[in-house]
């Protein structure tokens, strides 16, 4: 039986870009599926298709057990939407915004009435509620467009890009409130770019580039394909790493590699702790003074690396909050693939 | 899956009819909240027309060769029709500039995303700038009163006047709609909104008697619909400066004001509504 969402061979094009490329996605009731992708991999397309807001060229999509393309209108009865921007009016109060919602959802005034009290209260903006929206943070405004996104409690939510352009307090705000959703029942589509919030929030992930899923599994299991655990050096010294990329290749079951300008030397291993007690006992021996040592398993973004032959970039002008990402930030590097830039390029989705 | 179920249950499908009627009233509150929270909007609004009555009453009051008199008291009564049509037909902008803005901030997704009738938000937002084209010509009804302007008929034909006004107007903004879910920021629909406005404004009986016209010229003018609702206000205001051209529109103003707004309404909203449904912000 397919899941609360199904899609089957989505194609989109714009012109002669091809958004979508046969996107395939089942996620079973009650589930998160956090879509991962660089900016132009067609994650908001996805969205768009499922959310019966954009048609498809091709392929099939069913939500809540409804067939997207025959039954569009039941379809919006049993989702809620929270897009890329808090699609609120700022100059309604939080209050206004979602009794107005809840109306167009076709609830009777006195029931959007209450509905809204109750997710004020939930959201905690009871305090902000008879203020304009004009007047609240970024973090208010993204609770509140999630609040009217709930207003008749879909069974199905999709989020695209819940958190970008929030700070990290704001962010584990959302946070806390989307795992709240879901712990209720709730099945939930989750795009993003930050493999940090995939690998929080969701059961499966789904990994897109150039308009196709390429890879998908939880985040352990896509993580294994790219290897296992290795160690991390960073030595004091410049001259010490000949020495140090001596005992690391003891100990290591791989090519060691090296970063010359933060000295910092890699090496995959197999052994855990112990083995790393080792391995700062050999360094110690061997008078190699060290900055920083640790057993890393790969991070998402070693798997999009792995997979994608290149990091997922991320748009300084789209989001204040990158400095928010420094884990993931760190692990970027920069690797020039002028085909896929070039593509990139092209492929611009919407995000105005 | 019991929770679809529940879902289905709250929001009973109802009347299509009935929830387009809803759904539009719903969504016109919401504009009016709007327009009532940005009165500076409102306040502009009103200042260009009293402007024009000023500008165009003293300025080229005694020039003005209206029925073969100057006198400034007949330009002025003259005068009144036509800035009030051109008042009405300046609410396109505002229309078209607030349904750009929803796009810009991806309310449009919003609404798209909802179980509502598909035309909702677009009637909703004309029928808010209806609310205040109304009180627009209220305002400046109450100064062309000031600076003399009367009518000379029953308070039926009076009244008929302003319906047609509002008619006309409420044609226009949804050109404004077309507009709007058009371009691609609100300033464009703003100003995209207004240039079109000036040469069908100008290039009309509204401002010069248009006999005084070249022939091609003149031609355009008495068979511009903007015309036809002037025309058909100074017949029923009883004002002077009523055009004797025999073209069709112009023997039968009101006839034609009517059937000019109804097809505009009927074009652009069709237009509008398409374009509504396969909108991208």
């Amino acid at each position: 039986m397919p899941g609360a969402i199904y899609a089957e061979g989505l194609v989109k094009t714009f012109g002669d870009v091809r958004a979508l490329d046969g996107v395939d996605l089942d996620v079973p009731e009650g589930t998160v599926l956090g879509l991962l992708g660089p900016n132009g991999a067609g994650k908001t397309t996805t969205v768009r298709c499922l959310t019966t807001l954009l048609r498809p060229d091709s392929g099939k999509a069913v939500v809540a057990g409804l067939d997207v393309l025959k039954q569009p209108n039941e379809v919006r009865r049993s989702i809620g939407l929270s897009g890329q921007f808090a699609a609120v009016d700022e100059y309604l109060t939080g209050r206004e915004n979602i009794q107005m919602v809840g109306q167009l959802y076709q609830m009777k005034a006195k029931a959007a009435k209450a509905r809204a009290e109750e997710l004020l209260e939930q959201f905690h903006l009871a305090d902000a509620a008879d203020r304009p929206a004009k007047t609240y943070s970024g973090g208010m405004r993204r609770r509140l467009d999630l609040a009217a996104a709930l207003v008749v409690s879909p069974p199905v939510m999709f989020m695209d890009e819940p958190t970008t352009g929030l700070d990290p307090r704001n962010r584990q705000q959302l946070w806390e409130v989307i795992k709240q959703l879901v712990l209720g029942g709730t099945t939930l589509l989750l795009t993003t770019q930050y493999l940090e919030e995939a690998d929080h929030l969701a059961h499966d992930i789904a990994v897109v580039d150039h308009g196709r899923v390429i890879a998908r599994g939880t985040s352990d299991q896509l993580k294994a394909r790219t290897g296992g655990e290795r160690v991390e050096v960073v030595v004091h010294e410049r001259e010490h790493i000949p020495t140090a990329r001596e005992v690391l290749a003891g100990f290591g079951k791989g090519e060691t590699t090296v970063e010359e300008h933060t000295r910092k030397l890699t090496v995959p291993v197999t052994g855990g702790a112990k083995l790393l007690a080792e391995v700062i006992r050999e360094l110690d021996v061997r008078g190699i003074e060290i900055d920083d040592i640790g057993l890393r398993r790969p991070t998402l973004d070693d798997v999009f690396l792995s997979l994608t032959g290149h990091v997922a970039e991320v748009k300084d002008d789209e989001n204040g909050a990158n400095g928010a990402n420094g884990a993931n930030g760190a692990a970027a590097k920069p690797v020039k693939d002028p085909k896929n830039a070039k593509d990139r390029g092209q492929k611009k989705e919407t995000t105005q | 899956m019991s929770a679809v179920t529940d879902a289905v249950r709250i929001t009973a499908p109802t009347n299509p009819v009935t929830q387009s009627i809803r759904d539009s009233l719903v969504v016109a509150k919401r504009n009016l909240i709007r327009m009532s929270r940005i009165p500076e909007m409102v306040i502009f609004g009103l200042i260009q027309p009293i402007m024009f009555v000023v500008l165009f009453s003293y300025v080229f009051g005694g020039s003005m060769n209206i029925g073969g008199t100057t006198d400034p008291g007949v330009y002025r009564e003259f005068l009144m029709a036509g800035i009030f049509a051109q008042t009405v037909t300046f609410a396109t902008a505002g229309a078209g500039a607030g349904i750009a803005d929803d796009m810009h901030k991806g309310l449009i997704d919003r609404f798209r995303s909802l179980p509502m009738a598909r035309g909702a938000v677009l009637t909703g937002r004309t029928l808010a700038d209806l609310v205040q084209t109304a009180l627009t010509l209220f305002v400046l009804a109450v100064v062309a009163l000031l600076v003399g302007w009367r009518t000379h008929t029953s308070f039926g034909e009076v009244l008929g006047a302003f319906g047609l006004l509002l008619l006309t107007g409420y044609a226009f903004t949804w050109i404004g709609a077309v507009i709007g879910l058009s371009v691609r920021t609100p300033e464009a629909a703003t100003s995209g909104g207004l240039i079109w406005l000036f040469p069908v404004t100008f290039v009309s009986n509204a401002f010069v008697d248009s006999a005084q016209m070249t022939p091609w010229l003149r031609h355009v003018a008495d068979w511009n619909p903007f015309s036809a609702t002037v025309q058909a206000c100074r017949q029923l205001f009883g004002n002077p400066g009523v055009s004797t051209s025999d073209a069709w529109p112009m023997q039968h103003p009101v006839w034609a004001s009517l059937i000019y707004s109804i097809l505009i309404i009927a074009i652009f909203r069709t237009l509008a509504v398409r374009k509504y449904r396969s909108a991208t912000a």
